[in-house]
């Protein structure tokens, strides 16, 4: 979706400001946020497409005045709500009023250094050879899904060359959306600054992102 | 420090929010807190960037290393112990005298956990992610860095579940040196590009 999430080239946010000797939190909340999200994500119900997505799909408004631990927290109650473990009631109350979906699992104290150490690999096996190879022209697709993708809006219709063949990756516009992993290879493609951004780019700049098969065709 | 006293009192209204739903989650028995703590723990004292500088500084000093983390970052990372979470699949990008690498996610937060730990703000905010990809020269003004105008910079988007970290170019002078001491001149924001390594006369400064 053309979201507020897709930033690349947007202009008038101001400054970067880099903050010296930066916390890794700015708030005791912010400690709980980043676990409630993660113990509640090792339920198992929803997939990180579907967390990014839920995040994305924020208003615009809502979105941009939000700090990240903001945006995780207002998009986990959608998540929590649309599966089941909590209802509005729920959260007007604060309080556990409404009986919960069933989870798939519980992630127990002792269980999280193992979990985290495993992380969740998404590379999968992809029956057919990757159509494009190392040094091959292609051009991104020009679309616009109203659902989650992963390929940037300023790298819509462009065209660049493969640089790596990596693995088969579970394609995130279909598994947002619990239509199934369908893995497809994933390229680096990279990008001259001057096919981006046109009359004024950069003369040094070169840009890569990193391109599911199916956003590709060949140039 | 100023920026790490307590703000989760009922003044707060985003943190009573977050206390709210810990505490449904916790009475569902759909989330164990004690986990929460073990979560927060580790991200705060055991996984950081110092695990990336040790990545960096054993490249620097053993060529055969360095090939390895060329060809399969994923692999030569996992050697030293450092895996897991945004971190399963791995690529390091070499910075060289012609080319200078930084790393962004335009669409969200992606970033190398298992070596660098929890992003800045900073990597997370509009400002970085809007500009790194069309002005990275003004970006990396901000951060105090000036490249010379004929280095060409390579900006990666993070577009997929690659996460990328960038091994910075070794400072002359260290001829020597051991990784331990090499794992000092690097920086958080040398692994993402927005600095350098450090000079050897700089080292000991903070990040």
């Amino acid at each position: 979706m053309n979201g507020p999430h897709d930033l690349g080239g947007q202009m008038g946010f101001g400054p970067v400001a880099p903050e010296k000797d930066e916390p890794y939190f700015h708030a005791a909340w912010e400690r709980r946020a980043l676990g409630v999200t993660l113990t509640a994500g090792a339920m198992g119900a929803w997939n990180i497409d579907e967390s990014r997505h839920a995040r994305e799909s924020l208003h615009p408004a809502d979105y941009y005045s939000s700090s990240y631990y903001q945006i995780w927290i207002k998009a986990l109650e959608t998540l929590l709500k649309r599966h089941g473990f909590v209802s509005e009631r729920d959260l007007k109350a604060g309080d556990a009023i409404d009986a919960a979906a069933t989870p798939k699992r519980v992630l127990k104290a002792e269980n999280v250094p193992a979990v985290l150490a495993k992380g969740g690999p998404c590379d999968r096996p992809v029956a057919t050879a990757p159509r494009f190879k190392a040094g091959d022209a292609v051009q991104t697709k020009n679309f616009n899904p109203t659902g989650h993708t992963r390929l940037p809006r300023y790298a819509r219709g462009k065209r660049g060359t493969i640089e790596a063949v990596h693995d088969g990756f579970v394609f995130p516009d279909s598994n947002a959306h619990g239509e199934g992993e369908n893995p497809q290879w994933v390229y680096t493609v990279v990008f001259d600054g001057s096919e981006i951004w046109g009359e004024g780019a950069d003369p040094t700049l070169t840009v890569s992102i990193d391109a599911w098969e199916s956003y590709l065709e060949p140039a | 420090m100023s920026h790490d006293h307590d703000h989760d009192n009922e003044l707060d209204p985003f943190a009573a929010r977050v206390r709210a739903l810990e505490t449904i989650l916790t009475r569902k028995g759909l989330i164990d807190p004690a986990a929460i703590d073990v979560i927060v723990d580790t991200y705060e004292t055991k996984i950081g960037p110092r695990n990336g500088a040790r990545v960096v500084a054993k490249a620097w000093s053993d060529p055969a290393y360095a090939d390895w983390l060329k060809r399969d970052a994923t692999s030569a990372i996992e050697s030293l112990s450092y895996t897991g979470r945004q971190g399963e699949h791995m690529q390091a990008v070499f910075n060289t005298e012609d080319t200078h690498n930084l790393v962004v996610c335009t669409l969200c937060s992606c970033y190398p956990w298992s070596v660098l730990g929890l992003p800045p703000v900073w990597y997370k905010a509009p400002p970085y992610r809007s500009r790194a990809v069309i002005d990275p020269r003004g970006v990396l003004e901000e951060f105090g860095l000036t490249l010379p105008a004929e280095k060409k910079i390579r900006v990666w988007d993070s577009t997929a579940e690659l996460r990328y970290l960038v091994v910075p170019m070794r400072p002359s002078g260290t001829d020597g040196w051991s990784e331990e001491r090499l794992a000092e001149l690097v920086s958080r924001d040398a692994m993402i590009g927005t600095a350098l390594a450090r000079q050897p006369q700089q080292a000991g400064e903070p990040a």
